[in-house]
Parts: structure tokens; C-alpha cells; sequence
């Protein structure tokens, strides 16, 4: 199968301080990806790599099989707090991939109309960001990252300004989403739970820098639910990814870091 | 219903303010060339209103909406020049922070030696007063745009004219209308003290010459109907806001959270 994503022996770092070595990550087309790890590791940093804000030290990132220097506009991305423009309304946030794609605006809109209520909006369309829930905030969001056109989305920790309930909600909605468009999805996260729910591989990023991540495969079938939490598989990878984190916390804290970038021990 | 509330508030408030005041005069017997009492004030408003009306207020006007106006074109472009260009902005941000703690009044003299004694020298002093808070605020809000939807255009392939247009300009609008806000009322102000120090002509050369005269309830006239031109000119700007700003003006009651 051709890998949609691919970093081999990527390596960067700010300053003296490396973040990747020699890191290699195969993403398969339409696979849902979970990475999970400590806060401060530079979760963000791989993301800004893939989306093309950053550029690799060594190695390369191919899409699609090929080498791409340009990636921006390549890669959908949805950030971490939704980052809707507040000054406009739901179908213009949503239209704005495309507006900056040079589609005309009148067309981009309804393009973004005639999506809008598979998504829940329809009676919110000339609704500002400030009116809406967060969810609905999130859907909009999420919306406009598929408007980029590409099949590869980012999540960065898309439900984590989210109370417990709306997350839950959200967590099975963007399965179903998942399903329907065929997207080849990475979603960062700091809560396990969510990282092994929703992916297929679930990567545990680890070190500093960080070398060899490790992978844990997620066999559970699909369509899941949010009680497949309750099951003995879903458990025992829970553990494991859990063990994982532990690890790291206590081999990062023996060897006294530098303060201000200790390597973070907290987990969702 | 809050806003009725409120207005009903303000009138009560103003209405006893001016009773206190035509109170005071009365039982103090103050004189009147010390302080007038309020419907002295508004019988010589009346008196006077063809001179007043019909003259010095177009003159104030005129000098305060050329050199808000003026101020404004301007404002904007060194803003946006110091924006698109690094050079640019090195060379000419410090003169601003330090004009800004200038006393902009002890200039005022050496404005209307430069510009003169008719027209052009009061615009220039209402441009000096009310230039800087536009620039200022028009670009602090052109940098202080969110770095989390800068970096979502960016990920998009925005090029710098979208980024421009679509970010900057827009997030930078509250920054600009509260800089207007403050300029609004400094260009009545900057007229003003432009006819004091030379004119025949407006309101602040009214309010001078009766002063001199001691004809306080004249003067008074003068004062009030230049915070008016102030507050008209401050409600003016917020009207224009709320238009440009529509997502601000409704606030439906739906949503939850967040």
C-alpha cells in the first residue's frame, strides 16, 4: 500500500534543543492516527512539519510517495482552540479555504451552504463563532479543515477546550465523519482514552529528542462506540500506553532537566 | 430594557445635576460672571444662536472634520507602512512613542507660526492632536492579530495580501475605531485651542473673547455646544463601528458554554 504520509530520518531542533532524530512515521491512506505523549515533547513541531510551516533538518516528508518541499495548502488542519475568525459568520469561517484557494466568494459560500446541515449548522449558517456552543464551534472547524480539499486532516487536541459530555458527543461524531469522507487522519491528543477510541495505530511519542516512537496497533472493530472503553482490549492498551508514559516521566526526571522544557509529566 | 433603564438613569442624573447647580447660584448669590447658572446659559444659548449656529459652529466643524479627516487617511497609511515594511517601521515607531509624551499643547503655538493664522494653521494643530492615537492603535492592531489563525492561514498557502486582508485588517478594526474614539474628542479639543491662539472666527475664539469680556453665560454657550460637537462626533464613530462590526451587534441567547 502507498503510504499518503511519510517522514524518514526527519530530524529538527530549536537551537540546541533537538525535538526530532532520525524519525520515521509511514501514515496509510484514509488511516486514522493517534499520537499521544507528554506535553512540551514537540507534538506541535511534528505537526507544523507535516502541515509545511516547518521544514525538515534532514531527512524527507513525502506525500503521496513524492518528495514535497510546499506543503502548505496541502494539509487540512483543524487547531487546538478553533480559531474561528469572529468576525464572521459560520459560512464564511467555513469558506475561507476556499476563498484562499481563489474560489469566488459568492461559490465558495454555497459550497459551504449546501455542506452545512450534514454538520448540524444549517440554522446557524449566518450565526457568528461568538453565538455558537463549542461543539458546534468545533463542527465548524472542522468543516473548514476538510474544506481545504485535501484528504489529509490534523487534529490538534480538537476537543480539548470541550467539557466531558460534549467530548464524548464529539468523539463519535468525528468517528462517523471519519467513516463518511475516507480522510487520512493524525490527531494529537493528551487523553488516552481518545487516542486509542478513535485510531487505528496509536504512537506514543517518547524521548528527548524524540527517536523511536512506539506504535500500538488498535484492533478493536469498527463502527466503535464510547463503551468500547469497557472492554478488555481497550484496557490493556490503556495500560500499556499508560506504562509507556511512565517510563519516560521517570527516565526524563532522573537526569535533572534544564528548567522551563522539564520534560512534562502530565497526562490527560 | 437595560438600556432604557440606563437612559432613564442618565436623565435623572442630569436633571439634578443642573437643579444642585441653578440651586447653588441662587442661594449663594454667586455672581454670574463667576458661574452662571444654568438657564443664564440657556437664554444667552438662545440669544445668541444666530452667530453661534449659523457662524462659529460651521467654522469649528469645518477645522475638525478636515483635520480628523486628514488624520485619519494619513494614520492609516504610515500604519499600514509600517506594517509592510521592517525599514519602515524601525525608522519611524520610536518618533511615535516619543511623541506621545510630548505635551502636544506647548507645540500648539509653534504649529500656528508654521501653518498660520487662517484655516490650514487649525487644521494642522487638530491633525497634531489627533494623528498619534490613530496611528498607534490603527497598528498595534494590525500586529496584534492571533498567532494560532495566522498560522491556520498559513497552513492554508495564504499569501501575505490574504493574510493582509482577511486577518489583519480585520482583527485590527476594534483597535483602530477605540484610537478614533479618542481622536474624536482630541480634534475638538486640538480646534479649539488652534482658535484661541489666533482667529476671528469658531467656537474657541467665541468662548475666548467672552471669557475676556466676562460674559461667562456666552462662554459657557460656547463650551457646551463644543461638547456636543465631542460627544456627536464620539457617537458618530461607534455607529460607523457597529456597522463594520456586525458580529458584535447581535447576541442571540442560544448558545451554551464556551
Amino acid at each position: 500500500m502507498l503510504d499518503k504520509l511519510a517522514f524518514s530520518g526527519v530530524r529538527f531542533s530549536y537551537g540546541d534543543q533537538p525535538i526530532l532524530q532520525h524519525f520515521d512515521l509511514r501514515v496509510g491512506k484514509g488511516e486514522f492516527i493517534s499520537l499521544i505523549g507528554p506535553s512540551g515533547i514537540g507534538k506541535s513541531t511534528l505537526f507544523q512539519l507535516i502541515a509545511g510551516l516547518l521544514q525538515p533538518q534532514a531527512g524527507t516528508i513525502t506525500v503521496d510517495g513524492t518528495p514535497v518541499a510546499n506543503r502548505l495548502g496541502m494539509v487540512g488542519y483543524m487547531p487546538q482552540r478553533d480559531a474561528l475568525f469572529p468576525w464572521r459568520n459560520v459560512v464564511d469561517n467555513a469558506a475561507l479555504p476556499l476563498e484562499i484557494q481563489g474560489v469566488p466568494k459568492k461559490q465558495a459560500q454555497a459550497d459551504v451552504r449546501a455542506q452545512l446541515s450534514r454538520y448540524g449548522l444549517a440554522d446557524w449558517a449566518d450565526a457568528y463563532p461568538g453565538e455558537l456552543s463549542g461543539g458546534m464551534r468545533q463542527r465548524v472547524s472542522f468543516l473548514r479543515a476538510l474544506l481545504f480539499g485535501t484528504d489529509i486532516m490534523l487534529l490538534d487536541e480538537p476537543f480539548s477546550s470541550l467539557d466531558g459530555i460534549t467530548r464524548m458527543e464529539m468523539q463519535e461524531w468525528l468517528m462517523a465523519m471519519w467513516q463518511q469522507t475516507g480522510s487520512t487522519m493524525l490527531m494529537i491528543t493528551h487523553d488516552i482514552d481518545e487516542a486509542i477510541l478513535l485510531a487505528d495505530r496509536v504512537i506514543v511519542l517518547t524521548g528527548r529528542p524524540i527517536e523511536k516512537p512506539v506504535e500500538l496497533a488498535v484492533s478493536l472493530e469498527r463502527p466503535r462506540t464510547t463503551a468500547f472503553r469497557n472492554r478488555t482490549e481497550f484496557l490493556t492498551l490503556r495500560e500499556q500506553v499508560w506504562e509507556l508514559l511512565r517510563q519516560n516521566a521517570a527516565t526524563q526526571a532522573r537526569p535533572m532537566q534544564r528548567p522551563g522544557r522539564s520534560g512534562g509529566m502530565r497526562n490527560g | 430594557m437595560d438600556r432604557w433603564n440606563r437612559s432613564v438613569w442618565f436623565g435623572i442624573s442630569i436633571a439634578l445635576f443642573l437643579i444642585v447647580w441653578e440651586a447653588v447660584c441662587r442661594l449663594l448669590h454667586v455672581p454670574p460672571f463667576i458661574l452662571p447658572p444654568p438657564s443664564a446659559v440657556v437664554v444667552s444659548l438662545w440669544d445668541l444662536r444666530a452667530v453661534l449656529l449659523g457662524l462659529h459652529l460651521w467654522v469649528t466643524l469645518k477645522e475638525v472634520l478636515l483635520g480628523l479627516g486628514v488624520s485619519i487617511l494619513f494614520g492609516i497609511l504610515l500604519a499600514f507602512a509600517m506594517n509592510m515594511s521592517r525599514l519602515v517601521e524601525r525608522l519611524v515607531y520610536p518618533y511615535i512613542v516619543i511623541s506621545q509624551t510630548i505635551p502636544i499643547i506647548a507645540l500648539s503655538p509653534v504649529f500656528i507660526l508654521w501653518f498660520g493664522y487662517d484655516l490650514t494653521g487649525k487644521i494642522a494643530i487638530t491633525i497634531l492632536f489627533t494623528f498619534f492615537p490613530i496611528v498607534v492603535n490603527t497598528y498595534d492592531g494590525l500586529r496584534s492579530t492571533d498567532p494560532e489563525m495566522l498560522q491556520l492561514l498559513r497552513t492554508m498557502g495564504a499569501n501575505r495580501w490574504q493574510i493582509f486582508s482577511k486577518l489583519q485588517l480585520p482583527s485590527s478594526l476594534p483597535h483602530f475605531f477605540s484610537g478614533l474614539k479618542v481622536a474624536a474628542t482630541y480634534s475638538v479639543a486640538g480646534a479649539t485651542i488652534g482658535e484661541w491662539l489666533g482667529s476671528s472666527e469658531g467656537l474657541g475664539y467665541f468662548g475666548r473673547r467672552a471669557s475676556g469680556n466676562f460674559q461667562a453665560p456666552a462662554l459657557f454657550a460656547s463650551v457646551l455646544l463644543l461638547s456636543v460637537l465631542g460627544m456627536l462626533l464620539f457617537w458618530l464613530v461607534g455607529q460607523v463601528e457597529k456597522r463594520l462590526a456586525p458580529h458584535k451587534r447581535t447576541k442571540r441567547q442560544t448558545s451554551k458554554g464556551q
